[in-house]
């Protein structure tokens, strides 16, 4: 993360998370986890007719996994599933490098990580939050 | 005192803007080496112990020269003591499965809280496999294992005791001799993992008496892929093999086969030869340069390290707080900031470290940390380095978007 000001959307997102609390009346939950480096976060939506009315993450771990959650709760929020998953879906390719630059402005300040597409090391932190959303949204909802 | 050390290291010389703090995963290694290696395939490269024809006879006798260079550099009793593997890792479970077939269920293996898991979860998959159980001796916050909480998990049930002789977090050495003694009194083998030790203290297997003793090659300067298992003979002998395949038989028939003399009875297959001689290489480089000049100049830059990390604010030191209880090893955590962010901004000021749990999650959760960074010193490194380091580090928290 070179480029200084993408490292200061990170930081904010990361010392000044605006999603990172719990959420009233949340229907859906999951528990996304990096073995290998520790990020562990909860995610937890409510969502009514398809749509997410309301999200938000509890956990912790590195800069880009809280940013990008927090950034995709974000983006998220009032959108349907579907569109959602849209993102998550250009989201993934920006992060391996296969994307346009229309996509990039699609995705707001998510475009931020796209260095993290020459860090693999961090896709993983990256993507955690998105990943953490796909399995809700494919249903592999849990409610721990 | 030795000032051109760093010439030696080809790596060092060309990419001189690195400062290089990660020797614990692995040591940078020196020009002859990498030429000991290249020379065997370029000059003696045959399948060793097979042919009859010259070059393979050349190929045999550097395999063997390595290994009594290796057995005389661990004070072993003879050659046939070491065993060439790929590294620790596959040392320590060639002993879990063989030494390991021998347990029976309510035995009782002994390892310490601090293993690396190259020696825990073998251990563990031979007590799942003989109905056998883990007991652990654990640490203190300092990392410290005292006698009596050692002695505590022994009984007349211990029939093995596997411990690291320098831990891989904390660079606490452990008082290997006293513990195989009390281990022997209460008539278990005891296993030790030398993978940091045998690179930066003088380790003498019959002064330790210990019954086995692991290392990887590649630590000390030697290539990947050579590892050692160093055991008493008389164990070895009883031992059965792990691998089975080529060159380690006597006879084989269609319903069974008897097995090699020591040490190929545990070398199946065609062998690391070259990585062997690169191994000895390394060896004669220790000896060269002074195998007690590399140790007074890596206790000179954990004084150093231990005064440069102290002056960082919001950094926590895992371990001990004495230099000398750290032997080049330095763990730690950044207040507010992950580790995996600290060691990306090292990275980005040109300074390799390890982020992570290092292999070592029982200790991690022993010692209430998730993820630590770690910083780890070879003779080679130098002031400056440790003063990049100290430097780097005072600033991640700013650039973290900390206000300090
Ligand atoms: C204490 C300890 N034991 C075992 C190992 C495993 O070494 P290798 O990966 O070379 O098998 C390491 C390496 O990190 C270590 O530090």
């Amino acid at each position: 993360m070179q480029n200084s000001f993408y490292r200061e959307i990170i930081n904010d997102h990361n010392l000044r998370p605006m999603h990172k609390k719990e959420i009233e009346g949340a229907n859906a939950e999951k528990r996304g986890v990096n073995p290998s480096c520790g990020d562990d976060i909860t995610l937890k939506l409510r969502v009514k007719d398809g749509v997410i009315e309301d999200g938000g993450f509890t956990g912790d771990g590195c800069a880009i996994s809280q940013a990008s959650a927090d950034i995709m709760l974000d983006m998220i929020i009032g959108k349907t599933e579907q569109e959602a998953e849209r993102l998550s879906e250009i989201f993934r390719r920006m992060i391996t490098g296969k994307v346009s630059d229309a996509e990039i402005g699609e995705l707001e300040e998510a475009g931020a990580l796209i260095d993290v597409s020459h860090m693999p090391a961090r896709v993983k932190c990256a993507v955690l939050g998105w990943h953490t959303l796909d399995a809700i949204v494919q249903g592999e909802n849990t409610e721990a | 005192m030795n000032t051109n050390i760093r010439a030696d290291f080809p790596l060092l010389r060309e990419r001189s803007g690195i400062a290089y703090l990660d020797s614990a995963a692995t040591a940078q290694k020196p020009e002859c080496v990498i030429r000991a290696e290249a020379d065997f395939y370029r000059e003696h490269n045959a399948n060793p112990l097979r042919g009859l024809y010259e070059i393979s006879q050349e190929a045999t006798d550097a395999y063997e020269s390595a290994r009594a260079k290796t057995a005389a550099f661990l004070n072993a009793e003879s050659a046939e003591e070491i065993i060439f593997t790929r590294n620790a890792t596959e040392s320590m479970n060639l002993l879990a499965y063989s030494q390991g077939s021998l347990l029976r269920p309510g035995d009782e293996i002994v390892i310490s809280i601090a293993e690396h898991h190259s020696n825990f979860l073998p251990w563990q998959m031979a007590a799942e496999r003989s109905g056998a159980v883990i007991r652990f001796a654990e640490c203190g916050a300092d990392g410290s294992i005292p006698e009596e909480r050692f002695r505590a998990q022994i009984s007349d049930r211990t029939r093995i005791v596997a411990m690291t002789q320098v831990s891989n977090v904390l660079g606490r050495e452990y008082p290997i001799r006293r513990f195989a003694e009390i281990a022997h009194e209460a008539g278990a083998l005891f296993v030790c993992d030398g993978a940091q030790s045998v690179p930066h203290l003088k380790v003498d297997v019959r002064e330790l008496d210990v019954d086995f003793l692991a290392f990887s090659g590649h630590k000390m300067g030697g290539p990947m892929g050579i590892g050692v298992l160093y055991g008493k003979k008389k164990l070895l002998e009883k031992m059965p093999p792990f691998l089975r395949g080529g060159e380690m038989i006597e006879y084989v028939t269609r319903e069974g086969a008897t097995w090699a003399e020591l040490p190929h009875k545990f070398e199946a297959g065609t062998v690391n030869a070259a990585g062997a001689v690169g191994l000895a290489a390394a060896i004669d480089y220790y000896q060269r340069t002074g195998f007690d000049w590399m140790i007074r100049r890596e206790e000179e830059l954990s004084r150093c390290a231990m005064e440069a990390l102290r002056s960082v604010p919001h950094l926590k030191l895992i371990g001990s707080d004495r230099a000398e209880e750290h032997h080049g090893i330095f763990t730690f955590t950044l207040e507010g900031v992950h580790p995996h962010d600290i060691a990306e901004i090292l990275s980005a000021d040109g300074i390799c470290v390890r982020a992570g749990h290092h292999c070592a999650q029982p200790l991690m959760q022993h010692l209430g940390v998730r993820s630590t960074v770690r910083a780890s010193l070879m003779f080679y490194n130098t002031e400056e380095e440790i003063g990049r380091l100290a430097e780097s580090l005072r600033s991640v928290r700013r650039r973290m978007g900390y206000a300090e």
